[in-house]
């Protein structure tokens, strides 16, 4: 059974480029709860390895105002180069809600 | 007070005509809208072309244009033609000038160019002037004159200088995506922290709000912050819509780098006028010592077939990443011989659609689909080589059995001929800095006369 996948605990989870060299997510959270629980739960390092990064590579920006969890990270490839898989580095987004905490 | 009128976030998303007649009845200062960003990729800038269709881009400019003559005011476009190269800047202008002959209105046209001589850039290098963002990639003065397009992003400065010469148009080359909103408040005098924020959260128009597809906003600007305000039917800014646009395509929501400083919102303060419109506050500019803009640079990066198969049979959909290996494998062994190549003459690659096509190994999701979509992509460093290995590549995508034994299988092909030739690739080259001595110097500026 899976305990608690990301993406089921928060309200919606998004990618997208930050420029052609870094890649941008963002984890809206929906509450002040569900914000608090991400927080205390996942941590950067986690990230680090889903995304086979390393944790120093990791901006994260936790936004209470917001309820938003925010990393940005060099993008997996950059943008449009012949190994690059997602031109507006739209699906790592899933890659993230698919971990579970 | 400095009001500013934005259409959409892009020309060729098309705007909603009611609320932009609403705009022209507020009687704004300036029409300013975006024309491109690197998101499509480094193919529009490696040839210098536009993404959006030309009939698309002139039916909407010539609303604009319209839009423009109602309201007495100027018409500001940034990043033209996508990739704001020159060359993409002259299909803006051409387009303009056959508007301005159908409207049967003479018009002043002030046309700013942001392309860069790859020599010139490669010497700017060479003298240390080109300065390195994070993650940049490695460079030289060969690579920087490989590229086939490099620009500078122009910033307030330059649209300024533009807005100076009085035109009723201004068709910019590459720009930041703000400089045209901010450039003519930041020239009224207005809080200039206030005026960057403002424009970085009106640059993607009604994104900033709810429903927004419809594109048209007003940003008022003046002595202390600015107010945004959607004005589609049914959309409405709120202070939560407003400040969580600083989070879209920014890897720091915080501060925003531009020519000549950056802006810093830690401490802006977002408020409800109403129900449709916020009020902000609080944004702070911080001017930098050197002035510098951003380069762009696309280079070729070979010549790209691709084909694509369907594997539907169970046994070969649950062993398609062994089948793609071993194909990838003895193809590649196949161009070598055959065509007496090395390694780095060429690449094939497949990607299993259904199973890892987005994410490769960082793929943890191992369930069975009932199909996968094998792409065959074949890069080589000319076209005539990249379709001689994509029909080599042919036969194994359409045939290749896992094992000696079994009988010949066959995979669904979904055209005839199955290469598709994409011709030329690019790549984008540059993630740095030029610093300038004086802010025209890496831009031109010309006044035309048209209609």
């Amino acid at each position: 059974m899976r305990l608690a996948r990301l993406g089921d605990q928060v309200q919606k989870i998004r990618s997208k480029n930050a420029g052609p060299f870094w890649l941008t997510i963002d984890i809206f959270c929906g509450s002040q709860e569900a914000y608090e629980a991400i927080v205390a739960t996942l941590p950067t390092s986690r990230v680090a390895q889903t995304f086979g990064t390393s944790l120093q590579n990791i901006k994260r920006f936790d936004i209470s105002q917001l309820h938003v969890v925010k990393f940005s990270l060099p993008r997996p490839t950059v943008q449009g180069a012949p190994n690059d898989r997602d031109m507006h580095g739209a699906s790592w987004a899933a890659l993230l809600s698919d971990i579970d905490l | 007070m400095t009001r500013v009128l934005v259409p959409s976030g892009a020309l060729g998303l098309n705007y909603d005509k009611e609320a932009l007649r609403r705009g022209i009845a507020a009687k704004p200062d300036i029409i300013a809208i975006d024309g491109g960003s690197t998101d499509s990729g480094p193919s529009y800038l490696g040839r210098g072309v536009s993404k959006y269709a030309r009939s698309s881009t002139k039916i909407e400019w010539a609303g604009l244009m319209e839009a423009r003559a109602e309201a007495g005011c100027p018409l500001v476009i940034g990043t033209a033609g996508t990739c704001g190269a020159d060359s993409a800047v002259d299909w803006m202008l051409d387009i303009t000038r056959e508007i301005a002959s159908e409207q049967g209105r003479p018009l002043k046209v002030a046309v700013l160019r942001s392309s860069q001589s790859p020599v010139d850039v490669a010497q700017a290098f060479l003298e240390a002037k080109v300065a390195p963002l994070a993650n940049a990639p490695e460079i030289s003065a060969d690579l920087i004159r490989n590229c086939t397009n490099i620009v500078a992003l122009a910033g307030a400065e330059q649209i300024d200088a533009a807005l100076a010469t009085g035109a009723d148009i201004v068709i910019a080359g590459r720009t930041t995506d703000t400089a045209i909103i901010a450039a003519l408040p930041l020239r009224e005098g207005c809080h200039v922290g206030g005026a960057w924020h403002g424009a970085k959260i009106g640059e993607c128009g009604a994104l900033c709000a709810s429903n927004p597809q419809s594109g048209v906003i007003l940003v008022d600007f003046d002595k202390d912050g600015f107010t945004v305000t959607p004005l589609a039917d049914g959309a409405h800014a709120t202070p939560h819509t407003v400040s969580a646009h600083m989070l879209y395509e920014n890897s720091d929501p915080f501060i925003l780098y531009e020519p000549g400083g950056y802006l810093d919102v830690t401490d802006a303060t977002y408020d409800a006028v109403d129900q449709t419109s916020v009020r902000v506050s609080g944004s702070k500019w911080v001017p930098s010592d050197q002035y510098s803009v951003k380069l762009e640079g696309a280079r070729p990066a070979g010549f790209q077939t691709v084909l694509m198969a369907l594997l539907r049979d169970q046994h070969y959909v649950a062993n398609a990443q062994r089948w793609a290996d071993d194909i990838v494998e003895k193809c590649s062994a196949k161009a070598r011989d055959r065509l007496n190549l090395t390694a780095a003459d060429f690449q094939i690659e497949i990607r299993l659609i259904g199973q890892t096509a987005s994410f490769g190994d960082l793929e943890s999701n191992q369930t069975t689909p009932p199909e996968v979509g094998a792409i065959g992509i074949v890069t080589a460093k000319s076209e005539a080589l990249s379709q001689e290995i994509g029909q080599l590549l042919n036969p194994y995508l359409l045939h290749h059995p896992l094992t000696a034994e079994e009988e010949q299988p066959t995979f669904a092909f979904l055209f005839s001929p199955a290469e598709m030739y994409r011709g030329q690739t690019y790549e984008f080259a540059l993630n740095h800095v030029l610093h300038l001595s004086d802010p025209m110097e890496a831009f031109k500026l010309e006044v035309h006369e048209i209609g």
